[in-house]
């Protein structure tokens, strides 16, 4: 079980409380984008083994979505941000950074 | 090869059953095949078994990280059915179930396939309405199905409960050569059969790195040294996107942790597979009386073999109400499998930006009934470079807008 802690209200909860939303970061291709560019916005994803961002929202919560960091393997989740960041904090990176996972 | 039959039996009840051979050989890797599948699942091991028997292509080796079976093909709920949407997927569905039919006699290897019929419950009106479109395209299709109502799904599976209240069964959408098979059983007779024909099945030999060379593949790394190679298939389910971004490419695949559990064995009370989508829950009832529940994937990356609880508290919850004397049944074990989604819930089953790479992969949750027909094009498209039944799987698809929808017919996992 997840659990996990809303960067935008402060309460913690299991995972049953919030919902997934797929990996984050990623850039929006619109209309008069190529092919290629399609494809990867809509169905490419990076699918680590491994430390993962991730989108989340606190659904039985303040409704507000937010990223994640989380890896995939051991499940340990290295800690939350905001909607608003467009890449992952560096606290976050150095504490992936520490557990030996770039 | 040492043949299996009730003769055989007598034969070594003489020697007191001492003088089996094993099964499958054991083999160290040469340093070079003509082709490598990197995983022994259902897929990898079918490839492998027709790249001998309809190709003649037998300097073949299947590298397992584990054992042979030990991913999703040892792990899943075993339904077998072909009652899906759309075209491509009718056809290679279509011609896996009828692979099956015969599979024993062909791999000389009990898998205990089991065409007891699979029954779809409707349970909306919308669900009614989506599964008779499914029955008009099966007919068009040429695959046998067809609509029921109340009393014959009543008739079909007594144990259900059909007035509601919250899930009442207005109809189902009922295959009836459509049922199981013994999943290891299946690894285990194409490891057999390939052994026989020549090819290497290798455990215990992760493949840590793959050989490209101006855009070619030539070989791979592994926990057992280098093997060279220039076509290699990579047939690893949830592992896909991993051993993609060995290769230098990305797939439109996420990996996620499907579960399942089975209760104490009872008495026999159902001879059928009920899958009912709107609750999210399927059940059948194995040899061993044991009840077998398909549960819900998790909705985030995973690749522990392992699935959230809550999962099991809802599949459960909504059983019990399609299925009242459930409730007081035991559950015995609980399991969880990493299966590789894709966006229309379709497989890939394609050449990648590598040339000499293949790839099968995006089985999902619903790959194990595709095991025979998935080897069989994956192989044809192998050693032919193309195959009717496998191009419209293609990678291409993704960019072209060319989806193979089955999100409907997959709407519970299976
Ligand atoms: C709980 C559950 C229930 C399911 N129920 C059904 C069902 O009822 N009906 C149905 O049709 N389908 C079902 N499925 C889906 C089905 O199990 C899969 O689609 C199918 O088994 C996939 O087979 P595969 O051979 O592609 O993969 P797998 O059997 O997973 O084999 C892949 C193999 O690759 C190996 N591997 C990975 N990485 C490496 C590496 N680096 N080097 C070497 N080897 C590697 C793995 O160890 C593994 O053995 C279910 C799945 C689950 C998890
Ligand atoms: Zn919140």
């Amino acid at each position: 079980m997840l659990l996990i802690t809303c960067p935008c209200c402060g309460v913690s909860g299991e995972e049953t409380e919030f919902a997934p939303g797929g990996e984050a970061h990623l850039k929006r291709f619109g209309p008069g984008s190529e092919e290629g560019e399609f494809a990867g916005y809509l169905f490419y994803r990076k699918n680590p083994k491994g430390p993962h961002f991730e989108r989340w929202r606190h659904a039985y919560g303040c409704g507000k979505w937010f990223h994640v960091a989380r890896d995939t393997v051991t499940l340990e989740i290295f800690g939350a941000y905001k909607a608003t960041e467009t890449a992952p904090p560096q606290e976050i990176l150095d504490r992936i950074a520490a557990r030996g996972k770039a | 090869m040492q043949r299996y039959s009730a003769f055989a039996v007598a034969r070594e009840a003489l020697g007191y059953h001492q003088g089996w051979e094993r099964a499958w050989g054991a083999p160290e890797p040469r340093a070079e095949y003509d082709v490598i599948v990197i995983g022994a699942g259902g897929h990898g091991l079918a490839t492998a078994y027709y790249l001998a028997k309809n190709h003649g292509i037998t300097n073949v080796a299947v590298l397992e990280k584990g054992w042979l079976g030990g991913g999703n093909t040892g792990r899943n709920t075993t339904i077998i059915r072909s009652n899906y949407l759309q075209e491509p997927s009718a056809a290679i569905y279509e011609l896996s179930r009828g692979l099956y039919e015969d599979l024993s006699q062909k791999l000389n290897f009990n898998i205990m396939f089991s065409p007891r019929g699979v029954l779809m419950l409707c349970q909306t009106e919308h669900e009614l309405r989506a599964l008779r479109r499914t029955a008009h395209a099966n007919r068009l299709a040429g695959i046998e199905t067809e609509m029921v109502d109340v009393a014959r799904v009543k008739k079909l599976c007594p144990i259900i409960e059909t007035s509601g209240p919250r899930f009442p069964v207005l109809g189902g959408l009922w295959q009836p050569r459509g049922g199981t098979a013994r999943h290891d059983a299946v690894a285990w007779g194409y490891a057999r059969a390939a052994s026989d024909l020549g090819v290497h099945v290798i455990q215990r030999c992760e493949v840590t790195g793959i050989d490209v060379s101006g855009g070619r593949v030539t070989g791979v790394q592994t926990s057992k040294g280098p093997i060279r190679a220039r076509k290699v298939a990579m047939v690893v389910a949830g592992h896909s996107g991993v051993l993609a971004e060995m290769a230098g490419f990305r797939l439109p695949v996420e990996s996620v942790a499907l579960q399942a559990l089975v209760s104490e064995p009872i008495k026999p009370c159902m001879d059928i597979v009920v899958m009912a989508n709107t609750v999210h829950g399927y059940m059948s009832q194995s040899d061993k009386g044991e009840m077998v529940i398909g549960g819900g994937a998790d909705g985030f990356n995973n690749y522990t073999q392992r699935g959230s609880f809550h999962h099991i508290e809802e599949t459960v919850r909504a059983l019990k109400e399609t299925f009242p004397m459930i409730s007081r049944l035991k559950m015995l074990r609980q399991w969880g499998g990493i299966v590789d989604m894709t966006g229309d819930r379709s497989p890939i089953i394609s050449k990648t930006p590598v040339e000499g790479i293949f790839i099968n992969c995006g089985w999902g949750t619903g790959g194990f009934k595709a095991i025979p027909g998935s080897g069989w094009a994956t192989a044809a498209m192998i050693a032919n470079g193309g195959d009717r039944v496998a191009d419209p799987f293609s990678l291409d698809r993704f960019r072209e807008g060319r989806m193979i929808d089955e999100s409907v017919a997959a709407a519970v996992a299976h």
